[in-house]
C-alpha cells in the first residue's frame, strides 16, 4: 500500500520581529514600567523564550488609567463617531495587510496550528473592527434609546486561547462606542497585543485611547480596583471571574464577564453522520480544546452510538499532532505547563472514576506541551470529567434515550455558554434550542463565530454578551 | 451484505436508511481538506500517483484517429524525454475510436494500458435498454476493458430507482469478467449531496467497479464536496460489504493543484488503501501537461513553459 506522507511545510517566522525586551504601552508611547520586573513569555511548542515582558505594577495601571481618562475627556468623547469609525475601518485594514505576521506571532506565542491563525483568529479579529466600525456613527439606532454614551474608561483582561480575538472583541466595541481602553493581555500570551499596539501607532489613533499593561494576576487586579476605572470586561476562568465580581460589588463599575463553559454537543440518531464527526472534532479539538465553548461533552443517542464512535476514532486517526507552524498541522501545543497538568489531572479523574480513556496512535514531540487528542467513553454525570471544565483535547461521551433525556442531561450544569444539536429534523432543532439554556447553540455546526452574532453565557458561564446589536448595550449607558 | 432484490421497494427501503448529508458540513470539510500544503518529497511523489491515475480522455465530436493515436502516445510515455514519469491509468474515447486505441497501444509499449469506453448513449443515457446493451457489447468486442456507463438521471430524479438499478445490473451482466464497470453518476445533474450517495449506494449495489463523478460535458462536474460524499460511500461501503469500489473524479481538474487537492481527500477520506490506481482514477486530459510542466520544475528547479510538453 502506497502511503501519502505531507512533508513538513513550515510558516516562515522570517516574518515576524520579536524583539528581546517589551515595555508598556501607555498613552501612545511603549514607556518603561515603575518597578515592575520582566518575566519571560515562551514557545510553548518547544519551550524557547520569546522575549520577556514587563510585570506592570499599580503605579503602571494607574498611568495607564490618567493617559486613558485624558484621552477620553480631551480627544475621544468629543470625536463623532464617523470618525471614531474611520479609525476603527483603519485598524482592520492594517490588521488583514499583517495578517500574516499576526498568524505567525500568534501561532509561537499560543502554540496553536498556523492554519488556524490564519484561517480563523486573525480573519474574524480583522471582522470584528470592520464590523464595530460601522456601528460607531449609529449608535443612537442600536435600540438603547436616542442618545446612548460611553462608560469612560474601561478596564479589559482577556485570556491566552484567542489572544488577538480576544483582544479584538473587547477593544473593537469600546472604541466604536466611545471609551478609551486600558487592557491587560494574558501572561503567557502577551505578543500580539503589544503588536497590536503598534497597530494602533501606525493608524495614528490619538495617544491614550488604547493601553496596554502586560502583566499577570496581580497586574489584573489593580485594573479591576482602580477608581478611575468605569466598567470592567473580562473573559477568562469562572473562578477569577467570581473574584471579579466580588471587588466589584458596591462600586459604581459596570461588569461584563465571559467564563467557562462545558456544552453539550447533543447528536440524534437522525443526525448527519459525516458531518456530526467533523462537528464534534471541530467543537473539541479546534483550538486543543482551549475554548470556552467547546462542546466537550458528546451527548449522543444511544442506538447509535456505536457507529458514532467508530466513525470518530478514524477520524481521530486522521488529526495532524505537532509543529504548530507546520501548515498541515490540526493540533498544536498546550499552552503552558500549568494547563498540561490540569488536563493531566482531570483526565487521570476520568481513569480513576471508571471511564474509558482513548486516544489514537500519534507521536507527540520530546520538547514543549502536548496532550494527545482524547475522549472517554462510558462517562456518568456525576464524573468530575463531565462537570469541571478540563480545558483541553478531551471528550467525554455521554448516552441518552429519549429527546427530554438529552436536554436534561445537557442542562445539567452549573455552566451554559454553547450547546450544538445534531438532527436531520428541523422542529427538533427548534424545539431543543428553546429547552436548552445556553447562551450560544449551533444546530448542525460547532464554533461558528461572527462579529453580528452576540456571544455569552448562562448561571456560571457569565454575564452579558459580546458582538453583535447585544454587544454594544455592555459598553454604553442608555438614556431608556 | 445489502437486501436490495432490486424491486422498487427494496431498493428505497435501503436507501433510506442511510444518513442524509448535511451540506454546509461537507462543503467546509473539503474546503479545509483543500488548504493541506503539500511540498517537496511529497508534491513530487503526488505529481506521479496522479499521473498513474489519469484516465487520458478525449470525447470530443471533432475527435479523428490521429488524434486518438497521439494520446496513446503520450498515455505511454507522457514525456517523450523522461522514461521515469510513470504511464497514465487508461485512455478513455468514444466506442468507434477503440479498436483504433487498442491497436496503437499494443503495438507501442502499451500492452498494460485499458482502454475505457464510454457507453449507454453517453453523456445524456437517452436511449433504450437495447441500444445501450449493443453499445457496450460493441465496446467491449473492439477491445475495450472498461465501460464508463452513464445512469438515466431523468429515472433517477422521478424516483424510479428500479429502473436505475436494472440498468446497472443488466450493463454489469454484459461486462462480466471481461470489463471493469465505472458507474458515472453525472453529479452536476443529480445537484443535492443527498443524491450523490443515494445514487453513489445504489450504483454500488447494483454492481459498480467505480462510481464516476461526470460524463464531463455537464458543470459543475467534480467538485472536491462531491468526490468527499462519494469517497465517504466507498468508504462505508467497505464496512458493510468488505467490498473496495473505486471513485473517479472527471471534469474541472485541470492544475496539479486540483489533482494534489483529489488525492489529499482520498487518503484522508476513504483512506490510504484507495490510493491507487485500482480504485482511483482522474478522468482528464489537459491536467496531465500540468502535472508534467511541475514535474519538470521540481526535478530541474526551472518553469519550462507550455511548448516543452506535447499538445495533442
Amino acid at each position: 500500500m502506497m502511503k501519502f506522507e505531507y512533508a513538513p511545510a513550515p510558516e516562515s517566522t522570517a516574518i515576524v520581529d520579536i524583539q528581546s525586551d517589551y515595555n508598556l504601552f501607555i498613552d501612545g508611547k511603549f514607556v518603561p514600567s515603575k518597578g515592575g520586573k520582566r518575566f519571560a513569555t515562551m514557545n510553548p511548542a518547544n519551550e524557547q523564550v520569546l522575549a520577556k515582558v514587563t510585570q506592570g505594577t499599580a503605579a503602571d495601571v494607574d498611568r495607564a488609567v490618567k493617559a486613558a481618562t485624558n484621552a477620553y475627556k480631551k480627544t475621544w468623547s468629543k470625536l463623532p463617531g464617523a470618525d471614531r469609525g474611520k479609525y476603527l475601518f483603519r485598524i482592520a485594514r492594517i490588521l488583514q495587510e499583517r495578517a500574516r505576521e499576526f498568524a505567525v506571532l500568534e501561532s509561537m506565542d499560543n502554540g496553536k496550528p498556523i492554519r488556524e491563525t490564519r484561517d480563523t483568529d486573525i480573519p474574524l479579529a480583522a471582522a470584528h473592527f470592520f464590523y464595530h466600525a460601522g456601528w460607531a456613527d449609529k449608535l443612537e439606532h442600536a435600540g438603547l434609546g436616542a442618545n446612548p454614551k460611553a462608560h469612560g474608561v474601561v478596564g479589559q483582561i482577556i485570556p491566552w486561547n484567542f489572544p488577538l480575538l480576544m483582544l479584538a472583541w473587547k477593544i473593537a466595541p469600546a472604541l466604536a462606542t466611545g471609551n478609551t481602553v486600558v487592557l491587560k493581555p494574558a501572561e503567557t500570551t502577551p505578543l500580539t497585543a503589544l503588536l497590536f499596539a503598534e497597530v494602533c501607532q501606525q493608524a495614528e489613533l490619538p495617544n491614550g485611547v488604547v493601553n496596554i499593561v502586560t502583566g499577570d494576576g496581580a497586574t489584573g487586579s489593580a485594573l479591576v480596583n482602580h477608581p478611575g476605572i468605569q466598567k470592567i470586561a473580562f473573559t477568562g476562568s469562572t473562578e477569577v471571574g467570581k473574584l471579579i465580581a466580588r471587588s466589584v460589588v458596591g462600586t459604581k463599575k459596570a461588569l461584563t464577564l465571559e467564563l467557562g463553559g462545558k456544552g453539550a454537543n447533543i447528536v440524534f440518531e437522525d443526525a448527519p453522520i459525516d458531518e456530526t464527526v467533523e462537528g464534534i472534532i471541530n467543537g473539541i479539538y479546534f483550538n486543543q480544546g482551549h475554548v470556552c465553548c467547546a462542546g466537550s461533552r458528546l451527548l449522543v443517542q444511544e442506538n447509535i452510538k456505536d457507529e458514532l464512535i467508530e466513525k470518530l476514532k478514524r477520524r481521530m486517526s486522521m488529526i495532524r499532532v505537532g509543529d504548530p507552524l507546520d501548515k498541515n498541522t490540526d493540533l498544536g501545543a498546550i499552552n503552558s505547563k500549568a494547563q498540561l497538568t490540569k488536563i493531566q489531572e482531570l483526565a487521570q479523574s476520568g481513569d480513576t472514576e471508571g471511564a474509558e480513556r482513548w486516544s489514537p496512535e500519534c507521536k507527540l514531540p520530546e520538547k514543549g506541551f502536548w496532550f494527545p487528542p482524547t475522549f472517554f467513553t462510558g462517562v456518568s454525570q456525576s464524573h468530575r470529567i463531565a462537570r469541571e471544565e478540563i480545558f483541553g483535547p478531551v471528550l467525554s461521551v455521554i448516552t441518552f434515550r429519549t429527546p427530554s433525556e438529552a436536554i436534561e442531561k445537557a442542562n445539567n450544569t452549573p455552566y451554559g455558554l454553547s450547546a450544538g444539536i445534531w438532527t436531520d429534523k428541523g422542529s427538533r432543532i427548534l424545539w431543543s434550542a428553546q429547552q436548552l439554556k445556553a447562551g450560544v447553540i449551533w444546530a448542525n455546526t460547532f464554533n461558528k463565530f461572527d462579529p453580528a452574532s452576540p456571544f455569552g453565557g448562562y448561571k456560571e458561564s457569565g454575564w452579558g454578551r459580546e458582538g453583535g446589536r447585544h454587544g454594544l448595550a455592555a459598553y454604553l449607558k442608555g438614556d431608556m | 451484505m445489502l437486501a436490495i432484490d432490486g424491486t422498487e421497494t427494496s431498493i428505497k427501503s435501503f436507501l433510506r436508511t442511510l444518513s442524509p448529508v448535511d451540506q454546509v458540513g461537507a462543503e467546509s470539510r473539503a474546503a479545509m481538506l483543500g488548504t493541506r500544503s503539500i511540498k517537496t518529497t511529497s508534491k513530487l511523489w503526488a505529481i506521479d500517483t496522479a499521473i498513474s491515475m489519469i484516465d487520458l480522455t478525449t470525447l470530443e465530436g471533432a475527435d479523428t484517429p490521429g488524434k486518438v493515436k497521439a494520446i496513446c502516445t503520450k498515455a505511454v510515455r507522457p514525456d517523450p524525454i523522461d522514461a521515469t514519469v510513470p504511464h497514465v491509468g487508461a485512455v478513455c474515447v468514444y466506442n468507434d475510436m477503440v479498436r483504433i486505441a487498442r491497436e496503437h497501444l499494443d503495438n507501442n509499449g502499451g500492452k498494460s494500458i485499458p482502454v475505457a469506453a464510454v457507453s449507454t448513449a453517453f453523456p445524456s443515457g437517452r436511449a433504450s435498454l437495447e441500444v445501450k446493451k449493443r453499445d457496450t457489447e460493441d465496446a467491449i468486442a473492439n477491445g475495450a476493458t472498461e465501460i464508463d456507463m452513464v445512469i438515466d438521471r431523468g429515472a433517477f430524479l422521478s424516483g424510479n430507482l428500479a429502473k436505475v438499478f436494472a440498468e446497472i445490473v443488466c450493463i454489469k451482466e454484459i461486462c462480466g469478467e471481461r470489463a471493469h464497470l465505472k458507474v458515472i453518476l453525472e453529479t452536476g445533474e443529480l445537484v443535492t449531496y443527498d443524491n450523490v450517495r443515494k445514487a453513489s449506494f445504489l450504483a454500488m449495489a447494483a454492481g459498480a467497479d467505480f462510481i464516476k463523478t461526470s460524463t464531463g460535458k455537464v458543470t459543475p462536474a467534480a467538485t472536491t464536496p462531491v468526490v468527499l460524499v462519494m469517497l465517504e460511500a466507498v468508504r462505508d461501503y467497505f464496512q458493510l460489504t468488505g467490498k473496495r469500489i473505486g471513485v473517479k473524479p472527471a471534469g474541472g481538474i485541470r492544475t496539479t493543484k486540483d489533482a494534489i487537492k483529489q488525492l489529499v481527500l482520498v487518503n484522508e477520506t476513504a483512506g490510504p488503501e484507495w490510493l491507487n490506481p485500482e480504485l482511483f482514477r482522474i478522468g482528464a486530459s489537459a491536467l496531465l501537461n500540468d502535472l508534467l510542466m511541475q514535474r519538470m520544475k521540481m526535478h530541474h528547479g526551472q518553469y519550462s513553459g507550455r511548448n516543452y510538453v506535447t499538445l495533442d
